[in-house]
């Protein structure tokens, strides 16, 4: 794939994350006081939202290498719905509860979905026929 | 068609005399599964001292899983990347292709034990809570952890996979593979910076 023709994924998907990591922090900094989760969901949706433009500016790409794309984002997906799951379970442990919780668990998901893209795409991006393929043709 | 020769794809016409020697590239898996069973090992560890909950498991596996980020982030970014950068195209394909799968299992692992244990360790010892005392240079260490985890994520473990990927290839591309590494070498550098912030922080929490 020509880098010039591919939206910029990995700039989204750094600042998709740096949004979850921001919300998580202003939560993680207030325990165990009650405080307000506007700031955390606001910073949630503008992550979601990243996650989703992401995805629909990739699906646009003429000719990506899609099959390479989820055969190692599937992969990645799976490790980094543990390594989620982890820190799930720690919350959970915790007595975690309520909004804080929902807005947590909901950073996870997004973080353990955006992640696999970015490998996956990073991967695909530099996707080429094998030289094989290329003799045949 | 092309063949990778030193630093460069060269065309190679069918037909055309014998074709450049190919670079030598040893066996390798991406995901080493000899290691997956360790991984399962330690977060059943790390499972086991978040259930029990009891100081010393959680303070083990805190720093020993914090022990190993930060070494190796260290080790990475200031001793292997430099040198890395000024090995040749083969020895740099030889010393990626045994170093890098091993990171893609231990550096996950580590950090998901290290953030774990640690979190449920605050919790336990009341340090997390805006009534500690330091809890300015606690805040701190979230913000150092954060920004290290978004370098991480999103620049330097995909750059691995990638170049891990492009290696598994036939006819790996050294263009790709030199782009991937100086990527990889450099947010290995950034994150050494970043955890030189994380002794500070840790030291200063551990003294009072």
């Amino acid at each position: 794939m020509e880098s010039e023709r591919l939206p910029p994924v990995t700039q989204i998907g750094m600042l998709s994350l740096a949004l979850i990591v921001a919300g998580g922090i202003y939560l993680a900094a207030h325990l165990p006081q009650q405080v307000s989760l506007a700031p955390a969901i606001v910073l949630l949706a503008a992550s979601t939202l990243l996650l989703a433009g992401n995805l629909a500016a990739l699906a646009r790409v003429e000719g990506f290498a899609w099959a390479r794309f989820f055969a190692v984002a599937k992969w990645a997906l799976l490790a980094y719905a543990v390594i989620a799951g982890m820190i799930e379970y720690a919350f959970l442990r915790d007595g975690l509860s309520g909004g804080p919780l929902v807005v947590l668990t909901l950073s996870l998901v997004v973080f353990a979905v955006h992640v696999p893209v970015l490998i996956g795409f990073t991967v695909a991006r530099y996707e080429r026929p094998e030289p094989d393929a290329l003799l045949a043709s | 068609m092309a063949a990778v020769t030193g630093s460069s794809v060269q065309p190679i016409a069918v037909g055309a005399g014998p074709p450049p020697a190919a670079l030598e590239r040893p066996d390798f898996e991406i995901v080493p599964r000899a290691g997956l069973p360790i991984v399962a090992a330690v977060l059943a560890l790390l499972i086991v001292g978040i259930a029990v909950n009891e100081p010393w498991p959680l303070q083990f596996l805190h720093v020993v899983g914090g022990a190993t980020w930060t070494v190796i982030d260290l080790f990475l970014g200031f001793v292997i990347g430099p040198i890395m950068g000024k090995l040749s195209i083969p020895a740099r394909i030889e010393l990626t292709t045994r170093l890098m799968p091993k990171m893609v299992l231990i550096m996950p692992t580590a950090v998901t034990v290290t953030l774990a244990a640690g979190w449920q360790l605050g919790n336990k010892l009341g340090t997390v809570q805006t009534s500690y005392y330091l809890h300015g240079w606690v805040v701190a260490s979230y913000i150092v952890v954060g920004v290290m985890a978004v370098i991480a994520l999103g620049l330097l473990e995909p750059a691995n996979i990638a170049v891990l990927t492009e290696l598994k290839k036939r006819q790996p591309n050294p263009q790709v593979i030199e782009r991937l590494m100086k990527r990889f070498i450099f947010t290995a550098g950034l994150t050494g910076l970043m955890q030189i912030a994380t002794l500070v922080i840790m030291t200063k929490l551990a003294a009072g």
